[in-house]
């Protein structure tokens, strides 16, 4: 999908993600360093209100005043109004870890063993037993919602207990949105700036390269003119593409202008050569007939002479019907469809020739039921070909013929061993009397062409030097029709 | 707002205290307060001072103290006037003190001590509060302290021991917030404080329940040192006699959630004498 895209919207698509994933990191990177910071400022307050809270805490625990006890530490834990100072509870332990005195007093009866108020309490437990006697400590633990800030109650180097506050870890959430709303919003505001700002220096950046494919894409049989292709005028690599695409142009409509000359000479040629046969053929009997003629008239027009000379003309007039029947190829010859017994009719034709020879035929496939093609041009077609190949064949090789159906076409496949056709040769060997060997008048391939022609089939040849020649037809099934 | 009253009044005390003694001598009349009553009603007592200064004519200062002992012993050694102590430090030192006042509760010069628990505690007495948290308020209140240790000893225990933890408030109202927040399971307290708050902050009551009163004692009273000037005397406890009689003495007594004030008498006392000495306590 995105690989067919124009790329004057992928070169500012791809510029649109390198901001987006640049703004992205960036301001990833901010509010992980603001929620450090975040994190830091409420433990160095929870620290330093834990440290108030533990010095004042001496006296009422000393003097076993409770009350005193609760009335501190249920100053801060019912703030009225939320700050980041504000925990959700603050409790008292006593060097025994029992509780002393607790904010919630309901949750945590005085003088119930930490260890005793549950999974979160007892973990505490531990990290209390571990507590210095100066240093106090952040605990998080992960399956709490809190964290806890455990601060020792010494006085004189006694430890008299600990302070813990419990903190929601939630604590962070407001201001934790803040910074993420703050910078979300200062980041929209850059893209705001660089989104235009990246698609406008991106289309700048395609559009060369979309005239450059513009200009290709106007490339078929015709060649387009230098003037119509507004190209981008520049040294850089398109700027150079770019002039190349000119010069190739250039090149290319030369090229094209020479192939339409040689085509010409070629066409012309080829009329030449068929001209040259045509005048050939008839001109032989013609000579003879003339001859004939002659010596008839000048003995005096005798019987025995004109009885001699008139089925010499008769004989010499058939060899120009022949010759230009074999021209006018007969199209419109009503025959039934194809079946497998004209294909055996060709086998039991050509026996006598491949005996003479002393080759092998080989035959593949079948025809299983009727094909909609015209039986007498079929049967001519392959039997023009079997008889080249027979020809061409080295004595004792095989002879292959193949027929198939495929894709709605009828394949046929005529293959023998022999002298390869040479190169120069391939491009003319379809045209009339063009023989290259000595028998023939060398219009048999000329005609099993326009018959494949007739049929709107298809004929191809390949020869190659190791001596396998193959000819292959394709006929479309019901082709003549249309 | 509490404890800055409290401090500023203890401030207050002490700028004034000691020093004022020498130069306005007996001028001003120095009334020492303990929390026998509502006494963090800062401008409360500011109005009732003005109120009892114009009466009487004589400029008047209230004295707050944390506990009741330092009432007494200022009151003792003549330091305060007048002071609104509880029953039992009174028969304790009867000899330096003269009854002035007692206020009337309900009708009568009398008072309970309850016995409170959480709203959810089930206890009938406190023999039935074994082992559990109790509050009490200061070890010279009657209600708070010698009426339940009494109780106790004629259950046949010791108070020692017999809780799992038990401390003072010092102060009726913070037994009965010690007992409501779940701090203590129980307490003891003066029946008019539990009384007064039930009317003025009943959501915090909500929280306990009177477990049991005791029998009528007399009320706390205004005891005068022994040797203030008999016009003096007379005038001051005049006016607190008269105070339910004109409306803004009535006004006063009503947010006091009292009565008024009837002449205080020494049989009053007896039965407060009488268990301090069955506690081997009394002097």
């Amino acid at each position: 999908m995105f690989r067919n895209l124009s790329f004057r919207y992928k070169i500012p698509l791809r510029a649109t993600l390198l901001v987006l994933i640049t703004a992205f990191m960036l301001t990833a990177a901010i509010v992980l360093r603001e929620y450090d910071q975040m994190r830091s400022d409420i433990f160095d307050n929870a620290e330093n209100l834990g440290q108030v809270l533990a010095r004042t805490l001496i006296t009422p625990i000393q003097y076993d005043d409770l009350w005193r006890a609760f009335e501190i530490i249920n100053i801060p834990a019912h703030a009225t109004k939320p700050s980041s100072l504000a925990a959700d509870l603050l409790l008292v332990v006593d060097a025994e870890q029992r509780v002393l005195v607790s904010s919630q007093p309901r949750y945590h009866p005085v003088s119930t063993p930490l260890a005793d108020l549950g999974e979160i309490y007892a973990a505490l437990a531990d990290e209390i037993a571990n507590l210095g006697l100066y240093a106090s400590r952040a605990v998080e633990l992960p399956d709490s919602g809190y964290f806890h800030l455990l601060m020792p109650i010494v006085h004189d180097g006694v430890p008299l207990g600990v302070l813990v506050m419990e903190y929601p870890k939630s604590i962070y959430k407001p201001r934790f949105y803040s910074i993420v709303s703050r910078s979300a919003f200062i980041t929209l505001l850059v893209l705001l700036v660089l989104l235009p700002l990246s698609w406008y220096w991106g289309r700048r950046m395609a559009d060369p390269l979309v005239q450059l494919a513009d200009c290709m894409g106007m490339v078929s049989e015709r060649i387009p003119d230098t003037q119509e292709c507004r190209l981008y005028q520049s040294r850089d690599e398109i700027g150079r593409a770019g002039e190349q695409l000119k010069r190739m142009l250039l090149a290319l409509s030369e090229k094209q202008a020479l192939e339409q000359q040689i085509i010409a000479s070629e066409r012309l040629a080829a009329i030449g050569r068929i001209t040259a046969g045509i005048a050939h053929e008839v001109n032989n009997p013609l000579g003879g007939m003339l001859n004939a003629i002659s010596t008839w008239k000048r003995h005096g027009q005798p019987e025995h002479l004109a009885e001699k000379t008139l089925p010499l003309l008769e004989r010499g007039l058939l060899q120009i019907k022949e010759t230009v029947a074999a021209l006018l190829v007969e199209a419109r010859v009503q025959s039934h469809p194809l079946t497998d017994a004209d294909l055996h009719d060709i086998q039991t034709l050509l026996q006598p020739h491949i005996n003479n020879k002393r080759l092998s035929l080989k035959w593949q496939g079948a025809l299983a039921e009727a094909v909609d093609l015209p039986s007498t041009q079929v049967r001519q077609v392959l039997m023009n070909l079997l008889l080249n190949a027979v020809q061409a064949a080295d004595p004792g090789s095989q002879v292959l013929c193949g027929t198939e159906l495929k894709d709605g076409c009828l394949l046929i496949r005529v293959e023998n061993q022999g002298e390869p056709i040479p190169p120069e040769q391939q491009s003319h060997l379809f045209e009339p009397f063009v023989s290259h060997s000595q028998q023939g008048h060398g219009l048999g391939l000329w005609v099993t062409y326009q018959l494949v022609q007739q049929m709107h089939g298809d004929i191809y040849v390949n020869s190659i030097a190791s001596g396998t020649t193959v000819f292959v037809v394709c006929l479309p099934i019901g082709g003549s029709e249309r | 707002m509490k404890r800055r009253s409290l401090l500023l009044g203890m401030g207050a005390a002490l700028a004034t205290g000691p020093f004022a003694l020498a130069s306005e001598a007996r001028a001003t009349l120095r009334i020492g307060l303990t929390p026998v009553f509502l006494d963090d009603q800062a401008a409360f007592l500011n109005r009732w001072r003005d109120y009892l200064q114009q009466r009487t004519g004589v400029p008047i200062q209230f004295v707050q103290r944390s506990s009741y002992r330092e009432i007494l012993e200022q009151v003792v050694t003549g330091e305060l006037d007048l002071a609104w102590l509880c029953g039992f430090p009174y028969v304790m030192e009867r000899r330096y003190l003269r009854l002035m006042v007692a206020p009337v509760f309900q009708g009568k010069p009398e008072y309970h001590s309850y016995l409170i628990g959480q709203s959810t505690q089930d206890a009938d007495d406190i023999a039935d509060l074994k082992d559990k948290v109790f509050a009490f308020s200061d070890p010279n209140s009657f209600s708070g302290y010698l009426y339940p240790r009494h109780r106790l000893q004629q259950e046949g225990f010791a108070i020692e021991g017999y809780f799992r933890r038990s401390f003072f408030t010092w102060s009726h109202r913070k037994v009965v917030e010690a007992v409501a927040v779940g701090l203590a399971d129980a307490g003891a307290v003066a029946g008019y404080v539990w009384e007064t708050m039930d009317k003025l902050y009943p959501r915090v009551t909500a929280n306990t329940r009177v477990i049991r009163r005791s029998a009528a004692y007399g009320f706390p009273p205004f005891v005068a040192r022994a040797d203030l000037d008999g016009d003096v005397f007379e005038r001051v406890q005049a006016v607190f006699l008269a105070m339910r009689h004109d409306v803004d003495g009535a006004r006063l007594l009503e947010e006091l959630n009292l009565d008024g004030f009837v002449p205080a008498e020494d049989a009053m006392y007896e039965s407060i004498a009488e268990i301090a000495k069955d506690s081997r306590l009394a002097g």
